[in-house]
C-alpha cells in the first residue's frame, strides 16, 4: 500500500513538474509579446512585428507542449488521485470547468488567429489577437493556482454526511486570499522566466554578432520586464506571501527554514543541511533575528519551531522542502541583482557593448526555470502530509484500486514520452533561434500547419 | 438539476466527439488517401486550424463531469486507469503529430509525425468507441463505489470483463468506421481535386459497413442488457433517436449520391449525435452499471456534488459555453470554405475589411 502511495506521489509530481515547464513560458512571453506587439502599432515599425512573430512562434511550440502535457493533468485527478476526487470534486471541480469553459476556448480560438491571421487581420485586431492570448493564458494559470489554494488553504466549503466537500460560496473559493497572494507571486515568476529567456536569446545574438537589431529589442523588452517582475517577486509578493504562510501553515515554515525549536529573535539560516534526525542544521551560516523580523516586523518576535507541532502534521520531506525554498529564495535574490545592474546599464546605454553582462544574461537562462519549478515544489511538499491542509491526508487520497504494478508501468511510460517531448522542444526551438526573426515575406516554410492558405 | 447536469455532461461529450470525430476521422485517412507531400499538408491543414479548440472540448468535458459528478469522474477514471493512460499517451502523439510536422522540411521528419497522427487516430477512435461500450455494458463496482479492470480477461461480457471483449470490440468498430466517414466527409468537403474524389470513394465503401455494424451493435447491446429499452418502453417518444439514427444513414447516402459534401457532412454529424443521444436516453439515470449487484450502480442520484455548487454552476457554465460557442463559430468562419491557396485568403479577406 505504502509503495502505491508512492507511486501514485511520484506520478503527480513528474508530470506535473514537468507540464508546468512549458505553461511559465508561455504565460511570461503572453505579455511581452503585447508589449512588442504595442510597439509595433505605436512606431509603426517592421522590426517590432518581426520581432513578436519570432515570440509568437516560439510561443506556439511551447503551447503545443504545454496542452499536450497538460491533458494528462486534468485526467490524473481522477486516474491516480480517485478518493481526493470523489470527497472534493465539489469544490475543485469549479475553478477546473471554469478553466476549460473560460480560458481554454478563448485562448485556442485567439492563439490560432495570432499566430496564422496576421495577413489577413488589420494590425489592431492582430494586436487584440495577442491581447486575448495573454488573457487567456493568464486566465488559466489563475483558475489552477484557486484549486491549488483552496488545498492549501480550504475556505468557502462545508463537508457533506459522507465526508465530501461542497462549496458553500462561488466568490468565496475565487476570492481565497491565498489564491490572490499565490497568483501574484506565480505569475511574476512566470514573467521572470518569459523576461530572462528573451533576454538571453537577445544576448546570444548580440555575442554572436547575428540579428543584432533584434537581439537588442529583445534585450530592451526582457531587462526592463525582468528588473520590474524580480522585484516584485521579492517585494510584495514573496514577503506576503511568506508571512500569509507563517500565519496559517507555521509547520511549513518552520521546515522550510530549518528551525527545528522556538525561538524569539530567530535566525534565518541562509546556508547549511538540515539534519532531521538530529534536528539541527549542520555547517550553518546564519543571520541573527532575521527571520523574526521578516515574519512579525520586530526583531525580537518569537518564531514557533518545529518541536511545537506534534510530529505526524510535520512535513514529510522536511530536507527537500528546505532545499526547494532556499534554491527558490536565493534563485529570486541572484535574478534581482542580475537585473538590477543589467538594467542600470541598459539605462546608462553600456548594455549592449558588455559582454561580460550579455554572457551573464545567456548563462542564467535555465534559472528561472529551477526557480519557479523550486517554488512549486516549496508550496506542494510543504502542504503534507495534508492533501487538503488540516482535513484530509495524502495517504486518503489516491486510488486504491490502481496498485503500485500499474502506476509504475504509467509513470514509466510518461517519462519516456516525455523524454521524447523534451528532446522535440529543445531541437524546434533551437532551429528557431538559429533561423532567427525575419521579415513577414520570407516567413512562410517555417510556419506551423494551422496555416489554412500558406506554407508552400 | 441533476437531471439537467446529466444532459450538459451528454452535450459536452457529444460536442467533443462530433468535433474532434472529424479531426480523427481525418487523421486515420491521412496517410490513405493523402499520397503526395502537397496533399498531406492539405490534410492537415484542414484539421490544424480547429483540432485544438476541438480537443478543448474533451479537457471541459472532462471538467464539467469532475464539477458535477466527482463519484464517477473518481471512480470511473480510476476503474478504467488503463485505457485512459494510453488515450492520454494518444492524444499526445496526435497534438505533436498535426503541428510538428511542417516544422521541418525533411521527408524523414514528416514521415514520423504522418505515422503519428494515422496511428494515433486510429488507435483513439477504437478506444473511444470501445469506452462507450464498457459504459453501457457496465463494470464490477465493488462496495466502495470502486472498481479496476484490467485491458482484457478472456474477451467475454461477464461478471468480470476486462476494458477490451467482443461486446466493446464491437463498439470499438462502430466508431472507427463512423468517424471515418465522419472524417471523409470533412475532407471531402474542405478540399477539392484527388482528394475530395478520394474522400468521397472512401464514405461510399464505408457506408454499408456503417449501416451494417450499427445495426449488429444495438443488437449485441439489447442482447447483454435487455434493460437498456427501459426508457423507451416508459417514454415511447424516445423511439424518435433511432428514427433518427436512420434517417442520418440515409440522409449521407442520399446527399453523397448528389455530390453535396456539406449536407453529407452534417448527416455524418447528426448521425453520431443520434446514436449518442440514444446511448445517454437508454442509460439514465445510470451512469455506470454494476455488472455484479444492482444496487451499486453508479447514478445520477448518488453521484451528484451539491446542490448550490451545482446552481451556480449553471450560471458560469452557461455564461462560459456561450462565450467559447461564439468563439467557434468565429473561428471556423475565419477558416471556412475549401483549403486552397487563394481561396481561403480571399474569402478571410473579404470577412475582415
Amino acid at each position: 500500500m505504502e509503495s502505491a502511495l508512492n507511486i501514485h506521489r511520484l506520478h503527480f509530481a513528474f508530470t506535473v513538474t514537468f507540464h508546468y515547464l512549458f505553461p511559465q513560458l508561455t504565460m511570461g512571453l503572453a505579455p511581452l509579446i503585447v508589449v512588442l506587439k504595442t510597439m509595433a502599432l505605436r512606431t509603426k515599425k517592421e522590426i517590432y512585428n518581426e520581432a513578436a512573430r519570432f515570440w509568437g512562434r516560439i510561443f506556439g511550440i511551447s503551447f503545443l507542449m504545454g496542452v499536450v502535457t497538460g491533458i494528462p493533468m486534468e485526467f490524473q485527478f481522477g486516474t491516480n488521485w480517485s478518493h481526493f476526487s470523489r470527497l472534493t470534486g465539489g469544490v475543485i471541480g469549479q475553478p477546473l470547468v471554469m478553466e476549460g469553459v473560460f480560458a481554454f476556448f478563448l485562448e485556442s480560438a485567439f492563439l490560432g488567429l495570432f499566430l496564422y491571421g496576421e495577413k489577413r487581420l488589420s494590425p489592431k485586431a492582430h494586436w487584440w489577437a495577442a491581447v486575448m492570448v495573454f488573457v487567456g493564458s493568464w486566465l488559466s494559470g489563475f483558475f489552477i493556482i484557486v484549486a491549488d489554494a483552496w488545498m492549501q488553504h480550504p475556505v468557502a466549503f462545508q463537508r457533506a454526511a459522507d465526508g465530501s466537500f461542497q462549496v458553500i460560496s462561488f466568490w468565496g473559493l475565487l476570492l481565497n486570499p491565498w489564491a490572490q497572494l499565490q497568483y501574484a507571486h506565480n505569475m511574476t515568476g512566470a514573467v521572470i522566466t518569459g523576461a530572462f529567456v528573451m533576454s538571453a536569446v537577445g544576448a546570444y545574438y548580440l555575442v554572436e554578432k547575428k540579428f543584432v537589431e533584434y537581439g537588442r529589442v529583445f534585450l530592451r523588452v526582457g531587462v526592463i520586464a525582468g528588473v520590474i517582475a524580480c522585484i516584485l517577486q521579492v517585494f510584495p509578493t514573496g514577503d506576503l506571501h511568506g508571512r500569509y504562510m507563517a500565519r496559517h501553515q507555521p509547520v511549513t515554515t518552520a521546515a522550510m527554514e530549518g528551525l527545528f525549536k522556538s525561538e524569539s529573535g530567530a535566525p534565518i539560516v541562509i546556508l547549511g543541511q538540515p539534519d532531521v534526525e538530529h534536528q539541527r542544521i549542520d555547517n550553518p551560516f546564519v543571520v541573527n533575528k532575521v527571520l523574526s523580523f521578516l515574519i512579525y516586523g520586530h526583531t525580537t518576535a518569537e518564531v514557533r519551531g518545529l518541536n511545537e507541532f506534534p510530529k505526524d502534521t510535520w512535513p514529510t520531506n522536511i530536507p527537500l522542502l528546505y532545499f526547494s525554498y532556499h534554491i527558490m529564495v536565493g534563485l529570486g535574490t541572484i535574478f534581482v541583482s542580475v537585473m538590477v545592474v543589467a538594467a542600470f546599464l541598459l539605462w546608462r546605454r553600456r548594455l549592449y557593448q558588455s559582454r561580460w553582462m550579455l554572457w551573464i544574461l545567456m548563462l542564467c537562462l535555465p534559472l528561472p526555470y529551477v526557480a519557479n519549478t523550486a517554488g512549486w515544489m516549496t508550496a506542494e511538499i510543504g502542504r503534507q502530509p495534508w492533501v487538503v491542509y488540516n482535513l484530509m491526508r495524502t495517504t486518503e487520497g489516491y486510488s486504491k484500486y490502481v496498485g503500485a504494478g500499474n502506476g509504475l508501468f504509467t509513470l514509466l511510460g510518461f517519462m519516456g514520452l516525455y523524454t521524447v517531448l523534451a528532446i522535440l522542444f529543445l531541437t524546434l526551438v533551437q532551429h528557431e533561434v538559429a533561423r532567427g526573426p525575419r521579415p513577414a515575406s520570407t516567413d512562410a516554410a517555417g510556419v506551423l500547419s494551422i496555416t489554412p492558405s500558406e506554407g508552400d | 438539476m441533476v437531471f439537467v447536469w446529466f444532459w450538459l455532461v451528454a452535450i459536452m461529450i457529444t460536442g467533443y466527439v462530433v468535433l474532434d470525430g472529424f479531426d480523427l476521422g481525418a487523421g486515420i485517412l491521412h496517410m490513405l488517401i493523402a499520397r503526395t507531400d502537397q496533399e498531406r499538408r492539405t490534410v492537415i491543414r484542414t484539421v490544424g486550424p480547429v483540432w485544438d479548440g476541438n480537443e478543448v472540448w474533451l479537457i471541459a468535458g472532462g471538467g464539467t463531469l469532475f464539477f458535477a459528478f466527482p463519484l464517477l469522474y473518481a471512480s470511473g477514471f480510476s476503474g478504467f486507469y488503463l485505457p485512459l493512460m494510453i488515450v492520454l499517451w494518444l492524444l499526445i502523439f496526435r497534438g505533436i503529430g498535426i503541428e510538428l510536422r511542417m516544422h521541418l522540411d525533411s521527408p524523414v521528419w514528416q514521415g514520423f509525425f504522418d505515422g503519428c497522427f494515422a496511428i494515433s487516430s486510429f488507435l483513439l477512435t477504437i478506444f473511444y468507441g470501445a469506452a462507450l461500450g464498457n459504459v453501457i455494458r457496465g463494470v464490477p463496482l465493488q462496495k466502495d463505489g470502486y472498481f479496476f479492470l484490467p485491458l482484457w480477461t478472456n474477451w467475454n461480457v461477464g461478471p468480470n470483463p476486462g476494458v477490451l471483449d467482443w461486446y466493446t470490440l464491437i463498439a470499438g468498430v462502430v466508431a472507427l468506421v463512423a468517424l471515418t466517414i465522419h472524417g471523409a466527409h470533412y475532407i471531402a468537403l474542405k478540399t477539392s481535386a484527388d482528394l475530395n474524389l478520394r474522400a468521397r470513394r472512401v464514405a461510399q465503401k464505408l457506408w454499408p459497413v456503417l449501416v451494417a455494424i450499427t445495426i449488429v451493435s444495438l443488437w449485441a447491446s439489447l442482447s447483454i442488457r435487455p434493460a437498456l429499452l427501459e426508457n423507451y418502453g416508459r417514454y415511447p417518444v424516445l423511439f424518435i433517436v433511432p428514427a433518427g439514427v436512420a434517417a442520418s444513414l440515409a440522409a449521407m447516402l442520399w446527399y453523397r449520391r448528389r455530390g453535396n459534401d456539406r449536407a453529407a457532412f452534417l448527416s455524418s454529424s447528426s448521425y453520431l449525435v443520434f446514436m449518442l443521444v440514444g446511448a445517454a436516453a437508454a442509460v439514465y439515470p445510470n451512469l455506470l452499471v454494476s455488472t455484479t449487484e444492482p444496487s451499486l450502480n453508479i447514478t445520477v442520484h448518488n453521484a451528484a456534488a451539491g446542490p448550490y455548487s451545482l446552481s451556480v454552476g449553471l450560471v458560469f457554465w452557461g455564461f462560459g459555453m456561450a462565450l467559447a460557442v461564439a468563439y467557434l463559430i468565429f473561428v471556423y468562419r475565419m477558416f471556412r470554405g475549401k483549403v486552397d491557396h487563394g481561396e481561403v485568403v480571399g474569402q478571410v479577406e473579404k470577412l475582415t475589411h
